[in-house]
This record gives C-alpha cells, sequence and structure tokens, in this order.
C-alpha cells in the first residue's frame, strides 16, 4: 500500500463514512469502507431491515442517439431493443472468445440507456462503448458528479416512500426519476444483496443530505463492502474478477436466463455480439463446466481457490471455488464454484481441499437464500 | 500477563500456560466464525502454527508462542466461535500448553509494553 494509497479515488460520501467509524480500504482504486459495526452485523440489517450502500466507484455511463437500443446490442447478448421504457435488465459486454468482460445494469430511460458498470472495469467499458458506438454516432458519457447508493432490504420501500410515495409503486427493475431530499434521483429497484430495494443515482453535491436523510430513518444502517460480499454470495450473484471473468462463458457462469430468446438461435436478432458462436452453441448443446452452489458439511469456509477433488482420497480434480465464506442468514459456510458436466448435479458429494485436508461438499442450488424481490 | 508481536497473550495458571488473542486482534479479525483446535497432547515448537480462525473474511493462524505441549483445548469455541469476539481476554483462551522452557516468556512484552506496541 504505502504510496499507492495517494492515487486513491475518495467518493463524495468519504467524510461521512470515516465519521461514522467505517474501516476504509483499497478497492478497484478508491478508498472504500468495508466495514462499521462489523460484516455480521451490517449483513443482517440488511436482511431484516434497510442496508445503506454507497457504491459511487461503480460507472454511470449515459449513451444517447439514434438507434442506441440497436448499437448497444453489438457489445451485449441482451435483447436492449426490447428493453421497454422505464425498466432495467442485467447485461454482461462479451468478448471474441465468448469469454465475460463486464456484467452491467442497462436501463431504458426514454431518451437514453442508462448503463452500471463495475468498478475495476469502467475504463475498459467506457473505451469499448466509445469504439463501437460512436462510429453509429452514440454519445457516451461517463456521469462523473454523480453519487450511488443503495438501499437494500425488506424495509427499503417503507424508508424511502417516506421521502416519496411514487417509489413504493415500482416493481422490481423499473426506474424512474424522483425528487428524494430536494434532489433529482435516477432510481431503480434493483440491487445485489438478493433483497428488495433500490439503487439511487444522486448528485454529488445532494448526496449526503439524503443518506443522512435516510439513516435518519428507523431501522437504516451503513453496510460495507463486507457485508455486500457476504449478501450477494448468499443470494447466488457473482462477483466480476471472481465469478466470472473473460475466460468464463455466460452458460458455464449459469447466466443463460440474463440472454433473451431474440438473441438467441432463431430469434428474431440472432448472434450479432462478440463470442455469439461459442455462447450460441453451448446455450444448444451445453456447456462442459458449470457455476453451482457448494455447501460445505463442515464449518470451515471454503474461500477462493480452494480445488474440488471427486474423492476424498485420491481421485480427480473437479472443480475450483470461486467464492466462499460464511453465509450469516445460512448460519454456516456457503460457496460457489465450477465443476465438470458430471460433477454440477445437485447433491453430488464433492471433497475441497482446505489447508491440506480434504472436507465434504455438496453441490446445492443457488441461491442459498430466497430472493425478496417485489416484482 | 504477557503479550506477543502477534498479538497473543499469555497467562500463566498452575503450572500451565493459558494462551489467547487479544482485543485489539479479535477486533482486527472481525466475527470469527470458524475455529479449529490442535490435538491435546500435540507437542509443538515456537511459531508452528496451531489454530486455525477464520473470520467472516478470510483465515488466520495462531502460532504456538513457545516450545511446549498442549496439554488442554477449549472445545467450546469449536461450537461457539462467536466467543473469541465476545470475550478474547477471558472465556475464549484457545489452548493450554506445558511449557518446555519457561524462560521463552521472559523477553516477551507486558500489559503497558503491548499497549505501546499497538499505538
Amino acid at each position: 500500500m504505502g504510496d499507492t494509497d495517494n492515487d486513491l479515488r475518495r467518493t463524495p460520501l468519504y467524510d461521512l463514512h470515516v465519521a461514522r467509524g467505517a474501516r476504509m480500504v483499497p478497492f478497484a482504486g478508491w478508498e472504500m469502507p468495508v466495514q462499521y459495526e462489523g460484516v455480521m452485523a451490517e449483513h443482517n440489517a440488511t436482511r431484516d431491515g434497510a442496508g445503506l450502500f454507497e457504491v459511487s466507484h461503480m460507472g454511470q455511463v449515459i449513451l444517447r442517439g439514434e438507434g442506441v437500443a440497436e448499437a448497444f446490442e453489438a457489445l451485449v447478448p441482451q435483447d436492449i431493443v426490447g428493453l421497454a421504457e422505464g425498466r432495467q435488465r442485467y447485461a454482461f459486454f462479451t468478448n471474441d472468445a465468448g469469454g465475460i468482460e463486464d456484467d452491467l445494469m442497462v436501463a431504458n430511460r426514454g431518451d437514453h440507456l442508462y448503463v452500471v458498470v463495475n468498478a475495476a472495469c469502467v475504463e475498459a467499458d467506457v473505451a469499448r462503448m466509445r469504439a463501437a458506438l460512436e462510429p453509429k454516432g452514440i454519445h457516451v458519457k461517463h456521469v462523473t458528479t454523480r453519487a450511488l447508493i443503495a438501499l437494500q432490504g425488506p424495509g427499503a420501500e417503507a424508508v424511502l416512500a417516506d421521502l416519496n410515495e411514487d417509489v413504493a409503486a415500482m416493481r422490481f427493475l423499473d426506474v424512474g426519476t424522483h425528487a428524494l431530499a430536494g434532489a433529482e434521483c435516477w432510481v431503480s429497484r434493483s440491487g445485489y444483496t438478493g433483497e428488495d430495494g433500490y439503487e439511487i443515482s444522486v448528485p454529488e453535491a445532494a448526496a449526503e443530505l439524503l443518506v443522512t436523510t435516510l439513516l435518519g430513518k428507523p431501522g437504516v444502517s451503513l453496510v460495507g463492502l463486507g457485508a455486500r460480499d457476504s449478501l450477494r454470495l448468499e443470494a447466488g450473484l457473482c462477483l466480476y474478477g471472481q465469478d466470472i471473468d473473460s475466460t468464463t462463458s455466460p452458460v458455464e457462469a449459469g447466466l443463460s436466463w440474463a440472454i433473451q430468446k431474440a438473441r438467441r438461435t432463431g430469434g428474431a436478432r440472432e448472434g450479432g455480439f462478440p463470442g455469439a458462436d461459442r455462447i450460441l452453441t453451448e446455450l444448444d448443446k451445453g456447456a462442459s463446466r458449470h457455476r453451482v452452489g457448494l455447501m460445505p458439511e463442515g464449518r470451515a469456509p471454503m474461500r477462493t481457490g480452494v480445488a474440488l477433488f471427486d474423492a476424498e482420497t485420491g481421485g480427480a480434480q473437479v472443480g475450483e471455488v470461486t467464492s466462499g465464506s460464511f453465509g450469516p442468514t445460512v448460519g454456516g459456510p456457503v460457496a460457489m464454484g465450477y465443476v465438470t458436466d458430471a460433477a454440477a448435479r445437485k447433491g453430488t458429494r464433492l471433497w475441497g481441499e482446505v489447508r491440506g485436508k480434504r472436507m465434504a461438499v455438496t453441490v446445492s442450488d443457488l441461491p442459498f437464500v430466497p430472493a425478496g424481490f417485489k416484482r | 500477563m504477557k503479550f506477543t508481536e502477534e498479538h497473543e497473550w499469555l497467562r500463566e495458571e498452575d503450572g500451565v500456560i493459558v494462551v489467547g488473542i487479544t482485543e485489539h486482534a479479535s477486533e482486527q479479525l472481525g466475527d470469527i466464525v470458524f475455529v479449529e483446535l490442535p490435538e491435546e497432547g500435540t507437542e509443538v515448537s515456537k511459531d508452528d502454527e496451531v489454530v486455525v480462525i477464520e473470520s467472516v473474511k478470510a483465515a488466520s493462524d495462531i502460532l504456538a508462542p513457545i516450545d511446549g505441549e498442549i496439554v488442554e483445548v477449549n472445545e467450546a469455541l469449536v461450537d461457539e466461535p462467536g466467543k473469541v469476539n465476545d470475550d478474547p481476554m477471558g472465556d475464549a483462551w484457545f489452548f493450554k500448553m506445558k511449557p518446555a522452557d519457561p524462560s521463552q516468556m521472559d523477553d516477551m512484552m507486558d500489559e503497558a509494553a503491548y499497549k505501546k506496541f499497538i499505538g
């Protein structure tokens, strides 16, 4: 660290995090709060009430111009043309080898598309979009003057509706512009915790007032990146760079559900995205490995990189853990990882090698905790 | 009570040494969710990895602070790892050792020196 700390960027809410006791850590070039009170307490506060996260390190991008939806479809295997105004969808940039370059959320906000990408990939993503879209007359604007916060949990609706009752009528993946604490906010009913909730893009200058207003409501707690990780893991959601990367295909990653019919074999706009050959073939014929849920039988967490074998002694390596930790809501260790086709069936017993010892783990469904989305 | 730079405390009790981790260490580690203890009767050397503890975020080792024999382990921590956060200096001791050479503790920090060490 040391020297590189000087290069870390600070979000609009940096001072608020420090004042509220956050432990700040470097994350994707930013100084971010990893925890305040403690990961377990913050995790539970989100599942039971409403967790408030700052995610301003993520990239917000506006794409504007005639034919923007058609143009964007050249970068992703999703149906963007068919995405209705006021709706949002999970998507990913793919590469020519059929791997995933980043995962993202894309919203149709009427006269433009609004895209949110991962912090670590912002520069590459913006460059990718400029290179592909500007020649087609699409204006690509990286928005750097707005903070992004997430309010997540069963209590989120009541809390946010207290500021503007209109948000209560939003369904899962609806987007809209709503005034909150006097600021014009771009609100979506979404998140990355498996809970109902909202993500809110707010002008930088208005962010602190909005956050302190929300924190003044009962049941709202600040939550750091530590609990964000355990929440998304229990929800079976991928962390880019860990569970999915430029070598994993969407089909292997269990993300086929996010590729709509219009872009598949026989669809209205079949293919036409990077890596379509591999991805469409895998959609039709299956992949040779699969991302699966993994439930260790003991109490020891199985973390990223743990090798998975098909026998307690000897045997062959059939996979590897990509994310693993203790799941506070599950009350035990949970993990996900990739295993061969033969080892991917639910209930298959495998062994993960932890500190030289093989420990039993069962292939299980994802998510570990049922989603609380308001559909 | 003596302290190590690895944030362990050692307390002599009826000729054996009780070993645990400090309040400071437990705060830094965060919520402890898993504890793996050594077998009673194991002979260990100073700096051997004898205990594994895992927090929500990461795994850490506890090293043997001195040479000797592990004579008792705190099995209660296996079922309730969270005790390490609740009472690290008391109930949540990890193991007791019969020291091979008690003079190995002579150079360890006392409480005042440890407080200075963690700043």
